[in-house]
Formats: structure tokens, C-alpha cells, sequence
């Protein structure tokens, strides 16, 4: 487990370089740069704040100098929200963006996970077709259709919510729902192919033959190994909450990373753009090394890969 | 020799080609009915209604604003006074226009690069798929927002991008079977009769990705769909006066409390796509069955 996690990490590095360089290229094969306002500044003021960010060395050396810098951890500043840094804030907003998405990978789990053992118990049956609905339900509805129809009815017809905020417990309570509810059918589908799966299996019918109760045999011997597939998608899961929380973010006025970085990209706030996503690609490969590590922990037979 | 109906599926199978009876699984299928019937409906009503309409979708009338559903506009109007039916109906046809466009790119660069990696192997494999690697850390829909920002906003860039970030999973694909296939006898015998290689790729090896690539391609319509209509929904793509789902959708989102039908009429329409659009790609997947 150590050395899968030495090696993943190793792994880690070069495909962070890569992507650092893409995203240095892609800022410089940008046509216009971020002081191309509407009110153009004269040319000797322009050369002044190019320098002051280093964009009049050549162009190798702007590269070095990027690339060393990152690897300080210095995402340099923000050109848009001045007086700034970058990693101040991702350092700030990141937090609100990570509680949205664990409230919203809970209620995945809580109603993912149920859905999908019902509606596999439960196969060839009449109420199967009811539970697989529902679980259609969230593939249909994104964020960005559920999101506004939530609100408009428990927020405007039914007053139970704040509209928009991020203050009170009650706050999370709709945009965790609208980000995680998409997610919540995915596991439902794999849960119930995987829990098919397992049933087939002659242990199962052992257990069933020795008369063990059903939901003995559900729980000890079914899930471990059903819950699998379920456990290799959280990773994308994951990841898709927290960096895809942009569209719930704009819809609820949460100050998060998504919000954040949907604004800088209107602003061409480019070192903000580009901090972002190099912070959330290392961020989604060390929640692929978690899934790893914890599939592993509930199937040791892969370590041996 | 190959006997029997049931042998020669078998074979086909193995070697990821169409499976004979396709069709009569499919037609069997109660998903790929619904699925079809459904989409099909929806496809006819937005690239054939918009004729029958008596209004354009930019034309804007001021004086009435936005107007509740009534006869003469059936969907009601936006804030603008444009007709929300012809919109809805024009959005929709380039809705399914970038997520068939998108998806035609993502298969392209998919199955080239995926052929190329298998075929040719060695280093040159692992260097290529260590690419994909790559790219598959990088948030996709990220990926997308970041283009549209550096190169302008067009519809040309949307199909682009998006095509350009969903073929990853192709080529991971396309490449475990193309190594598959290259080892069956039939490739071997090319090989050896000294067929060259583009020959070999095109008619052994492209013929027999048929099956893999069609599922991927009947799973990634929706997400494609999906994605463009969160990009515009962002504001990020079409631009006004045209719409799409995903900015119709935006539109209605910001005044959904006071207009209500701006956001449920091109809501309804979206979420039936997806909701056909997903039968279908169970119904491919169900009948073909290859090792996804």
C-alpha cells in the first residue's frame, strides 16, 4: 500500500509538470491579455504593469520563473482582485467548496446507495421499475434545471429557505441536494448491477441454504464486495462535486473556488484561471490514490497487481 | 467452418464486430423503443416545427414583455417578447446539432489515436497513453470553460472543445481492443501476406472497432449534450440571439419566481432528451454487450 502510494505519487509529478506547461502555452498562445480593457491605459503605463508581473523577459525565462514559482507553491497574484495572491484565494474560497461537496456526496451516498439495493432486491418485480425511475429522475435533471426548480418551490412557494447565502445550516441544505442528487442516481445504477451481480454467486446461495436471515446476508455478505464499483466512481464522484460545483455555486450565491473561477473567467483573470486548474488537477489525483487505497483496504486480493 | 447461427454470433462477438442480429435485439428492447419514439418525437418537433410557427426567434416586442402562455403564444414569451416555443424549438436543434457534432470529433481524434497506440505498441503506446493520463486529470468540463475563455466564444470552439476533451475515454478504449483484434489470426495472415499497415488498419482492424465505438458514441451524446448546456448555462456559449437549452434554461433561472414557464418549458424539453437519449444508450449498450 506504501509503495503504490510512493509510486502514484511519483507519477504524480510529471503529469503536473505537463499540465503546468499546457496551461503556461495556453496563456501565451491567448490573443489579447488580461490589461486589454475597454479603456485602453497608454503604452508606457502598460509596460509598467507588464513588468511589474514579469511579462517582458523572454520568453524561456518567464517559463523557468513560472514553473519555479509553482513549485514554491506560489500561484503568483491575481491579476483582477488586486493586492491578491492566487493561493490566498483558493485558500479561502476552497473550504466553502469542500463542505458543499461532502453535505453533497453524503446525501449521494444516503440515497444512492438504498435506491440501489431496493431496486435490486426487489428484481423483476413491479416496485423495481418504481425505484429505477427515481433513480432516472437525477440523470435528466443537472444541476442547472433541479437547482432553479428547487428553488422556486421551496424557496418562492413554499418560504422553507433563504433563496441564495451561506450563512445558517439550512443554507446547505438545497445546493447540496442539487449537486448531489445527479450523483445519487449513478450510484443507484451501479449499486444495483453490482448487488445483481453478487447475488448470483453459489456463496450467496449457501448462506441463503444454511437459512441465514436476508438481511444478514445483505449486509455481511453482499455489500462488501458489491459496493465496489460504487467506491471506484467516487473518485471521479469527487471530484466532479467539488470542481463542478461551479454552476450551484452561481445558482446560490455561494462564495466558493467554482464561483471564483467562473468570474475569473469572464474577467480574464488568467493566473487565477490558470492556479485553478492546476489546483484541482492535483486534487483529483489524490482522490483517485484515496479511492485506490480504500479499494484496496475492502479487496486486498488487488494489492497484488 | 463456422456452422451454426449461434457460433458465427459467438465469433463476431469476440471479435467486437456488429452481432448479427442487432436489429431484432434492439427492436426487442422496450428501452430502445421508448428511447427512439421519444427522441425521434422531439428531434421532428424541433428541426421541423420551427416552419409551421408564425414567429421568428429574434424578433423582440418590447410592448408586450414577458407574457404568460396563451393562444397566440403557446409557450409564452421572454422578457424581450420573443416567442419561448420557436426558441425552445431553435435551441433544441442546436442542442442536438454540437452534441452529435461534438460527439462526431470525439470519435475521430478517439479512434485514430486509439488505433495508432494499439496498433503501433511498444514505447510508442505507452508514451501515447501516458498522454491521455495526463489529460485525464484535468478536470473536463474546467478543460472546456478554459478554451471557450482563451479563444473566444463561438459555436465552431464549443463542438471543438468539448470533442477535444471526450475523446480521452475513446482512446483508452479503441486501444485495448485495436491490441486485441491485431492479435487474432486474421490480422496475423494480413501481416504476412504483406498487406501494408494502413491497409491492415483500415479494412481489418476499423471494421471490427465498429461495435465499441457505437455504444460510445450512443453514451456520450447525452454528456455531450449535457456539457454544452452547462457551458451556456454559465454564459459561456451561444450567444444571443441564438439560444441553446443550457441559456434558455439560464434565462429562466434568473426570473424563474416571477415568469415560472421561461424555465419550465425549456427544462421539460431538455430533461426528455437526456431521459430518451439515455434509453438509447442502454438499449446499444444491452445489445451489444462488448466489455465496456
Amino acid at each position: 500500500m506504501l509503495q503504490l502510494s510512493i509510486r502514484r505519487l511519483a507519477q504524480a509529478i510529471p503529469t503536473l509538470w505537463i499540465i503546468a506547461t499546457l496551461t503556461f502555452i495556453l496563456m501565451q498562445l491567448t490573443p489579447g491579455g488580461p490589461f486589454d480593457q475597454e479603456k485602453p491605459v497608454t503604452p508606457e503605463i502598460k509596460k509598467l504593469i507588464e513588468a511589474h508581473y514579469g511579462m517582458d523577459k523572454p520568453i524561456h525565462e518567464q517559463y523557468i520563473q513560472f514553473i519555479v514559482k509553482r513549485l514554491q507553491g506560489d500561484f503568483g497574484p491575481s491579476y483582477k482582485y488586486a493586492g491578491w495572491d492566487v493561493d490566498e484565494i483558493i485558500a479561502q474560497a476552497f473550504p466553502v467548496s469542500l463542505e458543499l461537496g461532502l453535505y453533497a456526496l453524503i446525501i449521494a451516498i444516503l440515497i444512492g446507495v438504498p435506491l440501489g439495493i431496493l431496486s435490486a432486491l426487489f428484481h423483476k418485480k413491479p416496485m423495481e421499475i418504481v425505484f429505477m425511475s427515481l433513480a432516472l429522475i437525477g440523470i435528466c435533471l443537472p444541476a442547472f434545471v433541479l437547482g432553479p426548480l428547487l428553488l422556486l418551490v421551496f424557496s418562492t412557494e413554499l418560504g422553507w429557505f433563504n433563496p441564495f447565502g451561506w450563512n445558517s445550516f439550512s443554507d446547505r441544505i438545497l445546493p447540496a441536494f442539487t449537486l448531489g442528487l445527479f450523483y445519487a442516481s449513478f450510484i443507484a445504477r451501479l449499486t444495483r448491477s453490482g448487488t445483481l451481480d453478487v447475488l448470483k454467486h453459489p456463496y450467496i446461495q449457501t448462506a441463503r441454504a444454511k437459512g441465514l436471515s436476508k438481511i444478514r446476508i445483505l449486509f455481511v455478505h453482499t455489500l462488501r464486495s458489491a459496493l465496489s464499483p460504487v467506491v471506484s466512481y467516487l473518485g471521479p464522484a469527487v471530484a466532479g462535486m467539488i470542481s463542478g460545483s461551479f454552476v450551484v455555486e452561481t445558482l446560490f450565491f455561494i462564495p466558493g473556488l467554482g464561483s471564483f473561477f467562473v468570474n475569473s473567467a469572464f474577467n480574464r483573470d488568467d493566473t487565477m484561471v490558470m492556479g485553478t486548474v492546476l489546483f484541482y488537477a492535483a486534487l483529483i489525483i489524490l482522490f483517485n490514490l484515496i479511492v485506490d487505497l480504500i479499494q484496496i483496504w475492502m479487496n486486498p486480493k488487488l494489492n497484488r497487481d | 467452418m463456422i456452422n451454426s447461427k449461434k457460433e458465427k454470433l459467438e465469433l463476431s462477438k469476440r471479435a467486437g464486430s456488429v452481432p448479427t442480429n442487432l436489429w431484432q435485439t434492439l427492436c426487442k428492447s422496450n428501452n430502445a423503443r421508448i428511447g427512439f419514439t421519444l427522441f425521434l418525437t422531439l428531434s421532428a418537433l424541433c428541426f421541423i416545427g420551427p416552419f409551421f410557427i408564425p414567429h421568428s426567434y429574434e424578433t423582440t416586442q418590447l410592448s408586450i414583455g414577458a407574457s404568460a402562455p396563451s393562444v397566440v403564444h403557446l409557450f409564452g414569451t421572454d422578457v424581450l417578447g420573443r416567442d419561448l416555443l420557436i426558441r425552445t424549438l431553435v435551441g433544441g436543434q442546436i442542442s442536438i446539432f454540437v452534441g452529435f457534432l461534438a460527439t462526431a470529433v470525439a470519435l475521430i481524434i478517439g479512434t485514430t489515436y486509439g488505433m495508432i497506440a494499439g496498433y503501433v505498441g511498444k514505447k510508442t503506446d505507452a508514451l501515447m497513453m501516458r498522454f491521455v493520463d495526463t489529460l485525464y486529470a484535468l478536470p473536463f468540463t474546467i478543460m472546456v470553460i478554459l478554451l471557450t475563455v482563451l479563444f473566444g466564444r463561438s459555436l465552431v470552439l464549443i463542438f471543438l472543445a468539448i470533442g477535444a476533451v471526450e475523446w480521452l475515454t475513446l482512446a483508452r478504449i479503441v486501444r485495448g481492443e485495436t491490441r486485441n483484434i491485431k492479435t487474432q489470426a486474421f490480422v496475423q495472415a494480413a501481416q504476412l501476406n504483406g498487406l501494408p499497415h494502413h491497409q491492415i488498419i483500415t479494412k481489418h482492424i476499423l471494421r471490427n472497432l465498429i461495435s465499441p465505438v457505437i455504444v460510445f458514441a450512443t453514451l456520450t451524446i447525452p454528456s455531450v449534450i449535457l456539457l454544452e448546456s452547462v457551458i451556456s448555462f454559465l454564459g459561456l456559449g451561444v450567444q444571443a440571439p441564438l439560444a441553446s437549452w443550457g441559456s434558455l434554461i439560464n434565462e429562466g433561472a434568473q426570473k424563474f419566481d416571477v415568469y415560472p414557464w421561461l424555465l419550465i418549458f425549456p427544462s421539460i424539453f431538455f430533461s426528455l432528451t437526456i431521459l430518451s437519449l439515455n434509453f438509447i444508450g442502454d438499449a446499444f449498450r444491452d445489445a451489444f454487450d462488448p466489455v465496456l
